[in-house]
């Protein structure tokens, strides 16, 4: 017998236990309905995987696990799933949540499923992942899916089984050691295989269950030694509420005190229940998965107390119904034991995996918990915690909503196992304080990390605001020197274009933009590189434009000069000083300079809409580009004639002008000729300037003849100019 | 002899304590370079007991500025969102008198709400969007709107923007994982009820005395 230590406080509250204990684990018949709540275990709640309206079969899976921290439902018997909704589930707070619910079919046909026996032979994952498949949690209370527990970090050097089963009134783990203690050691052999063969593998079971003792240890000694399967020890000590913690029967069994805060795996220990050692045979051993479980129900208010081998699902009421309950004489009805459980809001809800105890009472056998008194500091309290706290400060504190002293005293380490509300003489509500408190504490939590969570994202909204902003305003300014270099471009054009000097390259504009967004530093590198582009893509339309205004001015500035030398000329005809001949070949070489630029600009244009096939058509000769074929030929012709035009004009242009030049005065002595005979008919006053201005272009005519003929004489226009000269003198 | 030696002692006196006030303006000088905090740690401090709603129910444009304007003298029950709770941490923090919430900015909410967003009637303006202040709301022009219901603060700066009215503060439902135990009446409180026999020593709670003690 191995040396077991004690537990500091504790209590002896009256057992109740030969209640329930008097005759084998009963069968339940198949409920009509079956209830699975979503969330039976400690982590993610599952993840539905059927339909309303679907069969399903005995075993199959209707719910996945979410995430590592969680387990699958399985049907617990077949039929169909009737509704997926919100039901009342057994939880303290008596509120709603998520459940499949099955309609029995009554057939109760297993789903296609097998285990084996020989699982020393599989690696442990494949045992974890089958475990867990089976949806197997803690079946002591807390619903911890044991998978996650059989996958520890640290080397495993003690399993610790729990038989202990302290609370009053509950027989479920003590009925089943009793009739399935072959069973639940094999479950331990594969718990211990899990594990690596732990050096120890121990049952700690107290000494109020003799029977279950002797079972197990008659089916050890008759046990066949496995090879490399550890020695199994049962290990009894004192009955004492609250033994049964897992904290609280490590210290028992191996005289170590699991640190605040720490894991049991910490010290190379792994705590399960035995009910769950059975789960996991099952599971594995035969590839059932976690549908049913050993339940008491007792208390006074049943006439036929006992455990019961009972669906996962199955409503309250209709258990309660196997056990003879009487509601007239019951005063409450508690899920759990009298110490931890919970007062069930309805029998509507259903039992889950964590459900090891059905508690109806009677009101003389609990009665209602008279009103709380003030604390008389009597200490009776701190002496029972089995956690070593100081449950009277926890009051105080937890009375003025101290959270932090709270903190400070270790609330968290308290296992809310009532010890110290069932000493207090003044039946202070102790555990609801402490439990309120810790839900206090993590609701606090939990806003602490949503406000968090919300300052991070008001910083970020705040700094994508502020670099939006610094972007929008980068790009005013960047568009501003664009719009600068554009117009300086422009000046610079003008001026070229007055000077006649050709025009400036794209690239000047291109070294302007490129310079402008060095200036100003802080632009980013492809701030810049917009603006150029901008400013590559603009240029041509630019230059055209530049060109078209070129023709525009050179043009006017053409026409004006003829009309300053037309004036001049018709001053020839009456009276001629050297002055005004002088002035007459001035401007006469400012038409022609004049003509000639004109006449190069459109040459440049043409050039330029040759070069831009696909851009801006020369709106005079192609009005649009319907294809590229079209636009291409279009471009060839305007190529074409701008060349045939460009080597007309190097060769004849000064010829070609004087024509027309003849030819346009031609035109107009007609014209006037027809406004003369006009005025002569109408017997207007204006005869007289009519008749003038016919003489005048008839002069200017006969200028312009004689002009070309010395022109071709000559071959050049100063020429002609002196000739004509010579003949005006 | 002893002239000489008290202004020897005079001048001995005077190098000490330059030299001493040059080490000490040296470690000083090292300190305050080295040993630097950055930004200012009690506005941080109240910013981290603010709820981080960044309603602007304070008046100021966020948690954090209002942060500030409190290290700046200001009131410390301008936070509708936080609440008493709030005031209490900020007093205690600042070790001044808690003083009850300024009615002015707003009352404190019983329970948490979120905006929600009728889908039906949003037509995609992206107004509320520009208007949350932690980018809570998904969407785009012409595209339908909705809530990020984890991330949503509660603070109701969405609903005033929206030309349709299409937002809804809507009461964040209670669920099993938000439940927690509440704590139970304390012995004052049952005094108070009036209905119970509290104030009864055991012995003499079977006996009806609840009459005694009123008269």
């Amino acid at each position: 017998m191995s040396k077991t230590w004690d537990i500091p406080g504790g209590i002896h509250p009256a057992e109740n236990k030969q209640l329930s204990l008097g005759g084998p684990i009963r069968a339940v018949p198949l409920p009509p309905t079956l209830i699975l709540p979503l969330s039976q275990h400690i982590g993610a709640p599952a993840t539905p995987v059927v339909g309303i309206g679907d069969k399903v079969l005995k075993g199959q899976m209707i719910a996945a696990a979410k995430g590592f921290v969680s387990a699958p439902v399985h049907a617990p018997s077949s039929g169909v799933i009737s509704a997926i909704e919100e039901r009342a589930v057994p939880h303290s707070s008596g509120m709603q949540a998520p459940c499949i619910v099955i309609a029995t079919d009554g057939d109760d046909s297993w789903i296609e499923h097998s285990g084996s026996a020989n699982y020393r032979e599989k690696p442990a994952d494949e045992l974890i992942a089958m475990i867990r498949d089976a949806g197997i949690t803690g079946l002591g209370g807390a619903g911890f899916p044991s998978a996650v527990k059989l996958q520890p970090r640290q080397t495993i050097t003690t399993l610790i089984i729990n038989a202990t089963e302290c609370e009053p009134y509950i027989t479920a783990d003590d009925q089943l050691i009793r009739q399935r203690a072959a069973d639940i050691l094999i479950g331990i052999d594969i718990l211990a295989h899990i594990l690596g063969d732990p050096e120890r593998v121990l049952i700690g079971i107290e000494d109020n269950k003799p029977e279950a003792q002797q079972a197990l240890a008659s089916v050890l000694a008759d046990k066949p030694v496995t090879e490399g399967s550890p020695a199994i020890e049962v290990v009894e000590f004192p009955t004492k509420y609250p033994s049964g913690g897992e904290k609280q029967l490590i210290q028992i069994l191996t005289g170590e005190e699991v640190p605040s805060g720490k894991l049991p795996a910490d010290l190379g220990i792994v705590c399960q229940n035995i009910g769950t050692s059975h789960a996991i045979y099952r599971a594995i051993c035969h590839g059932e998965p976690l549908i049913s479980r050993v339940t008491t129900v007792t208390g006074k208010a049943c006439d036929k107390p006992g455990n019961f081998d009972v669906l996962i699902g199955t409503p309250v009421e209709h258990l309660l119904t196997e056990a003879e309950f009487d509601d007239t004489c019951c005063s409450s009805l508690v899920m759990g034991g009298p110490m931890m459980g919970f007062t069930l809001p309805n029998q509507t809800v259903p039992i889950i995996k964590s459900s090891n105890c059905l508690l109806a009472t009677t009101a003389e056998e609990s009665p209602a918990p008279p009103p709380a008194q003030a604390c008389i500091r009597c200490g009776h309290c701190a002496e029972v915690c089995p956690a070593n706290l100081l449950p009277q400060q926890l009051y105080w504190h937890a009375q003025s909503k101290n959270y932090e002293r709270l903190e400070a005293h270790h609330l968290a380490d308290c296992i809310e196992c009532g010890a110290c509300s069932y000493v207090c003489p003044s039946s202070i509500p102790l555990v609801q304080y402490y439990r309120a408190a810790k839900g206090e504490i993590r609701l606090i939590g939990e806003e602490k990390r949503q406000s968090d969570r919300a300052r991070i994202r008001f910083e970020h909204h705040q700094a994508r605001i502020e670099q939006e902003e610094k972007e929008k305003a980068a790009k005013r300014e960047a568009r501003k020197l664009a719009a600068e270099a554009a117009k300086a471009k422009r000046e610079a054009e003008a001026k070229t274009a007055a000077n006649s000097e050709g025009t400036p390259e794209s690239t000047t504009h291109n070294t302007s933009a490129g310079s402008a967004a060095n200036d100003t530093g802080e632009f980013d590198i492809i701030q810049a590189a917009l603006a150029r582009v901008a400013a590559n893509k603009a240029s041509p339309q630019d230059q055209r434009k530049r060109f078209e205004r070129a023709i525009e001015t050179t043009a006017a500035r053409l026409a004006k000069t003829e009309q300053v030398l037309e004036e001049l000329s018709k001053d020839d005809s009456s009276e001629l000083n050297k002055e005004q001949l002088a002035h007459i070949d001035q401007q006469r070489a400012t038409v022609e300079q004049a003509r000639l630029r004109h006449q190069e600009a459109k040459n440049k244009l043409a050039a330029l809409d040759a070069e831009q096939p696909t851009a801006q058509k020369a709106p005079s000769e192609t009005p649009a580009a319907s294809s590229d074929d079209k636009s291409l030929d279009r471009a060839a012709t305007a190529i074409a004639r701008a060349q045939k035009n460009a080597a007309e004009q190097a060769l004849m242009s000064p010829q070609q002008k004087l024509k027309k030049q003849r030819d346009a005065l031609e035109k107009r002595l007609s014209k006037s000729q027809i406004r003369l005979t006009q005025a002569e008919s109408d017997g207007s006053e204006q005869i007289e300037a009519f008749a003038n201005a016919v003489a005048t272009l008839n002069e200017k005519l006969k200028a312009a003849d004689i002009e070309l003929a010395g022109f071709n004489q000559n071959s050049g226009p100063a020429k002609v100019q002196e000739n004509h000269r010579e003949e005006n003198s | 002899m002893t002239e000489m030696s008290s202004l020897e002692l005079l001048i001995t006196a005077v190098i000490a304590m330059v030299a001493l006030a040059t080490v000490f303006g040296l470690i000083l000088g090292y300190a305050a370079v080295s040993f630097k905090v950055e930004g200012n740690p009690l506005a941080e401090q109240i910013d981290a007991l603010l709820p981080q709603t960044q309603c602007g129910n304070c008046g100021y444009p966020g948690c954090k500025p209002y942060a500030q304007a409190i290290v700046d003298g200001e009131e410390i029950n301008k936070c509708p969102p936080g609440g008493q709770a709030t005031i209490d941490a900020l007093a205690s923090l600042l070790d001044v008198p808690a003083p009850e919430l300024d009615a002015e900015h707003g009352e404190e909410a019983e329970v948490k709400s979120v905006a929600y967003i009728r889908e039906d009637e949003c037509i995609g303006c992206t107004k509320c969007i520009q208007a949350c202040p932690v980018d809570a709301i998904l969407g785009a022009a012409k595209l339908m709107h909705t809530v990020i219901v984890d991330e949503c603060t509660g603070c109701d700066l969405c609903v005033e923007p929206c030309p349709v009215d299409c937002i809804d503060m809507l009461a964040v439902p209670a669920t099993l994982a938000d439940w927690h135990w509440q704590a139970p009446l304390t012995p004052a409180q049952h005094f108070a009820s009036d209905n119970s026999d509290a104030n009864l020593i055991a012995t003499d709670r079977s006996l009806d005395h609840s009459k005694d003690r009123v008269a």
